[in-house]
């Protein structure tokens, strides 16, 4: 190629990557100044470090309120998108599997699921939550999020992919049952899809904002994404909240970045699975 | 495989949820369309539900509010999608013509803001498109250009801003993979025909990875055609963005600011219709020009 072209290329690849980290950048930078460097937007100035000032705001305020929200995220995400990634890659290998009647048609119902707006369900998932007695409780947020119908989906071509036929039926004829045989051996192959869908929804779950917002209302019980979005329709009227929205912004993105981090090998052959077929 | 209780077994626990948080929810909502609050006499008494066929339908289809919120998720839709695909493709295509250096670095920095919950994402540009706070307003104000991120031509493209940057390196990656998947042997002989690097790209790889670049365009919609989250934030912020831009907000605010549940249950059902037809529609469009 043409040293014109290669340096296109490069200018291209180079200027969206700035597009995509410069915010984060400015993320990092606003949550070490306070309230009145912030309004100078004088970012780059050195005179004003009060990251730990911020910090030390940020869990004090409301009475820590934000350390419980910290909580509460990582309990809705870590425990609900591990008990979902067991549900959903069980049943996506139980589609590779088994053969029974009207399985396709059964499959098409999961990937239709995958389709249906989360906000079309809101309204009626409220009202069954308010019969149950389920609304602003921890179940309400929790219970939903681990319908998961793409890691099904994810599951049977992991399934197809990673278990061989014959090493079932090795374990049938040693003359192990169907489920032990799952749990013993199946599982561990699939082990890079479980991570897989468990980082999916790990996600999804720790970006979840609309079902909180439907279904609770005691401020105790709320994940950071709608506690923060509380905070700041609260800064317009008391500008202290904003370094505090923009420190518990940074707090907040860190353990998905980690996450994404140390399991990047399994989350880019989940990908792969998912594009290439 | 023989045991037919442990297929069971297996399932059972997804097809649970599936009927607890999908189908019965579905089925509420249909029902809910088709009934309302009805008050007896002179507003005495208890309220009754009744059914009330196709009147909250006409309610909403006849609301000038909902009709402005599906033309801008339409709108949006407009702007976005094609953008956001072209743009990953292209990024991708050139992280894999092999010219391109720090291939690996570049594309942790591009997938990086998928990792950042979309309430944050849109709180950072919220802040970026804050005069007095953003060093971008700052900066286009030194070059004597003011402009408003969040004003009335301005704000559904600011939103745009947010969705592509939020996705990007998300779809470049699902690109990408599909593009490392095409055999060499292809890539080769087209170069053998004297195809040069560009329209190598073009009328070469891209069509390879057809089946990825449908995956994520229904993807993008359906999840574009939800728009909820940015507008809801931006809304407390900017005066352009009413309490029912988007179909979803215009059902969150007829379900639980007006309590109207027939309303919202029916713009529900319109919604999922909605994205259903725009779905198979993409499906039946794209499996045509294959099969030409």
């Amino acid at each position: 190629m043409t040293l014109l072209g290669r340096t296109t290329v490069n200018l291209v690849v180079g200027i969206s990557v700035l597009y995509t980290l410069l915010p984060v950048l400015w993320l990092l930078l606003a949550a070490t100044k306070n309230v009145d460097a912030l309004f100078q937007s004088d970012l780059l100035s050195l005179g004003d470090f009060s990251f730990t000032d911020n910090v030390k705001n940020l869990f004090a305020m409301d009475k820590g309120l934000y350390s419980r929200w910290y909580l509460n995220s990582v309990l809705y995400a870590v425990v609900g998108a591990a008990a979902s990634a067991f549900i959903s890659v069980a049943c996506g290998y139980a589609f590779d599997k088994y053969s029974f009647r009207h399985k396709e048609k059964l499959f098409g119902l999961v990937l239709a699921a995958v389709m249906v707006p989360q906000t079309v369900l809101a309204l009626p998932l409220y009202l069954m939550a308010s019969e149950a007695g389920l609304v602003n409780t921890f179940w309400a947020v929790f219970i939903p999020v681990l319908f998961n119908p793409f890691g099904v989906y994810l599951g049977r071509i992991f399934s197809q992919g990673y278990v061989p036929d014959e090493v079932l039926e090795a374990a049938r004829i040693d003359g192990a049952g169907d489920l032990a045989t799952y749990f013993r051996v199946a599982l561990r192959m699939l082990g890079p899809g479980v991570v897989t869908v468990f980082l999916f929804q790990l996600t999804a779950i720790w970006n979840n904002f609309f079902l909180p917002m439907v279904m609770l209302s005691d401020q105790k019980l709320y994940p950071v994404s709608l506690g923060l979005y509380q905070w700041n329709s609260a800064a317009s009227v008391s500008p202290e909240y904003y370094p505090v929205v923009i420190t518990g912004s940074l707090l907040a993105v860190l353990p998905l970045i980690l996450a994404f981090q140390l399991l990047q090998r399994f989350w880019r052959a989940g990908l792969t699975a998912g594009a290439v077929k | 495989m023989r045991s037919k209780l442990a297929c069971a077994v297996l399932m059972a626990p997804f097809f649970l949820l599936l009927t607890a948080v999908f189908l019965v929810p579905v089925g509420t909502a249909v029902w809910l369309s088709f009934f309302g609050a009805d008050q007896p006499g002179l507003g005495f008494g208890p309220e009754r539900t009744v059914f009330v066929g196709l009147r909250s339908y006409v309610a909403v289809l006849s609301d000038p509010t909902f009709l402005n919120s599906m033309l801008t998720v339409v709108l949006y839709c407009l702007i976005y999608i094609p953008l956001m695909v072209v743009g990953a493709l292209t990024l991708a295509l050139l992280l894999d013509s092999g010219v391109a250096k720090l291939r690996s670095w570049a594309q942790m920095g591009l997938y990086l803001p998928h990792a950042v919950p979309g309430i944050i994402a849109a709180l950072i540009w919220l802040y970026l498109y804050t005069p007095g706070i953003s060093p971008i307003i700052d900066l286009f104000a030194k070059a004597d250009i003011r402009i408003n991120f969040l004003g009335v031509d301005t704000v559904l493209p600011s939103i745009v801003n947010i969705a592509l940057w939020s996705n990007l390196g998300y779809n470049m990656v699902i690109f990408y993979a599909a593009l490392q998947a095409v055999p060499r042997e292809v890539l080769e002989a087209a170069v053998v025909d004297g195809a040069g690097p560009v329209k190598q790209a073009v009328r070469i790889k891209a069509p390879l990875v057809r089946a990825a670049i449908v995956t994520v365009t229904m993807f993008t919609l359906i999840w574009a055609l939800q728009l909820f989250t940015e507008p809801v934030l931006l809304n407390q912020s900017s005066p352009m963005i009413s309490a029912r831009f988007s179909p979803s907000m215009y059902i969150y605010d007829a379900a639980f600011t007006r309590n109207n549940y027939g309303l919202a249950a029916a713009a529900s059902v319109i919604l999922l219709a909605f994205t259903i037809a725009l779905s198979y529609g993409v499906t039946r469009w794209t499996n045509r020009r294959a099969a030409r």
